[in-house]
């Protein structure tokens, strides 16, 4: 079992990063905190912060498109998309060769809840789930 | 003996407190273990619940920044409180501290720290009361079990409190009928209302209040949702299935968990669902209001639990139904079973449910008007209304997991294995003092479903995986059946920790599973997708 939450020295004030000079408030497992400060070139820190998850996402146009569609579901829905749903929707638009977990775990190792929805500037869905 | 064993005389263990004064200091941030404490509420989650002093702290750090007047503000509260609710006076006045309840916490088996022993849980405040509620606290202080409220004793509180999934199986046991999860309950009331909380329970009652469900899911996203299920219904039945929505007229409200249309297993108890109402040509429809069964707010406090308990009736009332169906969810059967009819009642605007397709009239649901599934579907096989294939699930050596709410909070023991044998040819139980009242928690519940605390989850999840395995071992079960979406979350996890190979499923997965359709396909798969044995 990977634990992935930062563990904070006392006194420390919650994870931040820095993009053009602007610093941005993350949560302890390195999501940002206000979806709505979201760019691309965020995301491209987001993925090149590797404080959280050990590993840096090299983002390709494959990643480009999972990225832009959660961030179009989450918009629209309020939610980032189950990952039954993701992988339905990914297959009508893309077609099965990217319509599939394995894809998207060979794009974000770490898995798309927590890599993809990261680098989306998503917060992780909570819940019973 | 290969080892010598060193002489009876000279065995001795380490006690973590030498006396039971020591019991009374109280464990602070030096002494918070990570996997075990909780982070730190967000303002922009508790600040639009209304709950006071909203501030971003660790809970590692020393200086909490409590209000100037905290002290006063909690002990209004706890005089309040005493005075409002009669049974937590009794609770704080009445234990003996005999300690039939110490052995029955799970997350004292499973930690071994002694402050989880439900009595001790309990003394954390009980000390309190003793110091500023009664005279013999107030003269004697320490010799009667009191102390001083300090800071570090609130650093306790919220340690411990959320050290409890509130699943009451020390009350089961408890010789006076102590209700422990009813104590840390207010207690985490007395909590917020210095600005001293967690964070998880609040995510989703924020988005609760908001959208209608946990996840903050639109209405758009819900209808998508459903009929992403029901296209898997398509899949692998080749039935085309309705899903009512917002249907103003209809007979039935069905109520689920949101995690029923967006978490795996949860997902295939879902597709059930469809299939269920649809066979049997149930009049019903599902809401993107009371798009949530859950009540977070029943973790927390009883303002918030009413926020959300109230918009169930409030959507019945606007759609016009007659009664309602709930779906697998846990404590909401606490809630809606046990608070439902005080805190938002009476619905006398709804009718007595009776069954469409039995004409059987639910008297145990007659005062809330709402009817657990699996009620409603013992119902339905009693009276052979469905056909079902049980062959269908053989490859499942099933167990059923007894949730903790509908078991021990609203008795609902015999219905459920009435529907998994009637689906299934290989059911088997855990030992009996694993099951039904007695049934252990998977070490998630309360509020305690976050990913923070997973050394703390997988302790406490510890009896029942331990359970778990001994009937994998005996029967070769490999599928726990439960009732609860936290149980479907927190399982897998647990199950993967423990090594055991047994998956987690609704009961409602192995009833779709068996669910014979008028004009299916031949099916090749279960709803989950694994393919049938073929007899060759």
């Amino acid at each position: 079992m990977v634990f992935n939450s930062v563990i904070k020295k006392e006194g420390e004030r919650m994870p931040e990063i820095e993009v053009k000079g602007k610093k941005l408030a993350l949560d302890e497992d390195g999501f940002l905190q206000d979806w709505e400060e979201w760019d691309e070139e965020v995301a491209q820190a987001l993925a090149e912060d590797d404080r959280f998850t050990g590993a840096k996402v090299e983002l390709s146009d494959a990643h480009w498109e999972v990225v832009r569609f959660l961030r179009e579901f989450y918009i629209e829905k309020g939610v980032a998309p189950p990952i039954r749903q993701l992988i339905k929707e990914m297959k009508k638009r893309f077609g099965p060769d990217k319509g599939n977990q394995e894809y998207l775990y060979e794009l974000f190792p770490q898995g798309p809840a927590k890599d993809a929805c990261r680098i989306a500037g998503l917060p992780k869905p909570t819940g019973c789930v | 003996m290969s080892e010598e064993v060193p002489p009876p005389e000279s065995l001795t263990f380490e006690r973590k407190h030498k006396s039971w004064r020591q019991m009374l200091e109280p464990v602070t941030e030096k002494d918070f273990k990570h996997g075990y404490y909780h982070f730190w509420a967000l303002k922009k989650h508790i600040e639009p619940l209304d709950i006071p002093f909203a501030r971003e702290i660790d809970p590692m750090q020393r200086d909490w920044e409590l209000p100037p007047n905290w002290k006063e503000i909690f002990l209004q509260n706890f005089e309040d409180t005493l005075r409002k609710n009669r049974a937590f006076k009794v609770f704080m006045d009445i234990c003996v501290r005999c300690g039939a309840c110490a052995d029955k916490c799970h997350y004292y088996l499973g930690t071994g720290d002694p402050k989880n022993m439900p009595v001790a849980r309990a003394e954390i405040i009980r000390s309190i009361y003793r110091r500023y509620f009664t005279k013999a606290g107030r003269i004697f202080g320490e010799l009667a079990g009191a102390r001083d409220l300090t800071e570090d004793v609130i650093k306790e509180m919220y340690y411990y409190f959320y050290q409890c999934s509130l699943c009451r199986r020390c009350s089961n046991f408890c010789p006076y009928g102590i209700d422990t999860a009813d104590i840390v309950w207010w207690g985490r009331r007395l909590l917020n209302s210095i600005g001293v909380t967690h964070r998880f329970s609040h995510i989703s009652i924020e988005a609760s209040a908001r959208t209608g469900n946990h996840l903050g899911l639109y209405p758009l996203g819900i209808a998508e949702a459903l009929e992403s299920v029901a296209e898997d219904v398509y899949d692998v039945t080749g039935v085309v299935v309705d899903v009512p929505v917002n249907k103003k007229g209809a007979e039935i409200l069905f109520v689920a968990p949101s995690a029923d249309y967006f978490a795996t297993p949860h997902w295939f108890a879902c597709m059930s669902y469809l299939m269920l109402f649809h066979e049997i040509g149930l009049d019903y429809t599902w809401s993107t209001y009371a798009s949530e069964g859950g009540n977070f707010g029943t973790f927390q406090a009883y303002e918030l639990a009413q926020k959300l308990n109230h918009k169930v009736y409030e959507e019945a009332k606007h759609l016009g139904v007659k009664w309602i169906i709930g779906g697998e969810c846990g404590h909401m059967w606490r809630d809606k079973h046990q608070f439902m009819d005080t805190m938002s009642g009476p619905a006398d605007f709804l009718e007595d449910p009776v069954s469409p397709i039995t004409g059987t009239y639910f008297e145990n649901a007659a005062d809330t008007k709402m009817v657990h599934i699996c009620e409603f579907v013992a119902d339905l096989i009693r009276h052979n209304k469905i056909k079902l294939d049980k062959s269908r699930n053989d490859h499942w050596k099933v167990t059923f997991h007894d949730s903790c709410n509908p078991s021990r909070g609203v008795g609902l023991l015999e219905e459920p294995r009435f529907v998994i044998k009637s689906c299934c040819n290989y059911f088997y139980e855990m030992p009996e003092h694993t099951i039904r009242d007695k049934t252990y928690c998977c070490g998630s519940g309360g509020g305690l479903l976050t990913e923070e605390i997973m050394e703390l989850r997988m302790r406490g999840g510890m009896p029942r995986a331990m359970a778990a395995k001994f009937v994998h071992e005996k029967y070769g079960v490999n599928m726990m059946a439960n009732i609860c979406a936290i149980d479907k979350a927190a399982f897998p996890a647990l199950m993967e920790y423990w090594k055991l190979p047994v998956e987690i499923c609704g009961i409602d997965e192995l009833l779709g599973n068996a669910l014979i359709m008028k004009g299916e396909k031949e099916r090749e798969t279960d709803l989950r997708g694994t393919p049938y044995r073929r007899e060759d």
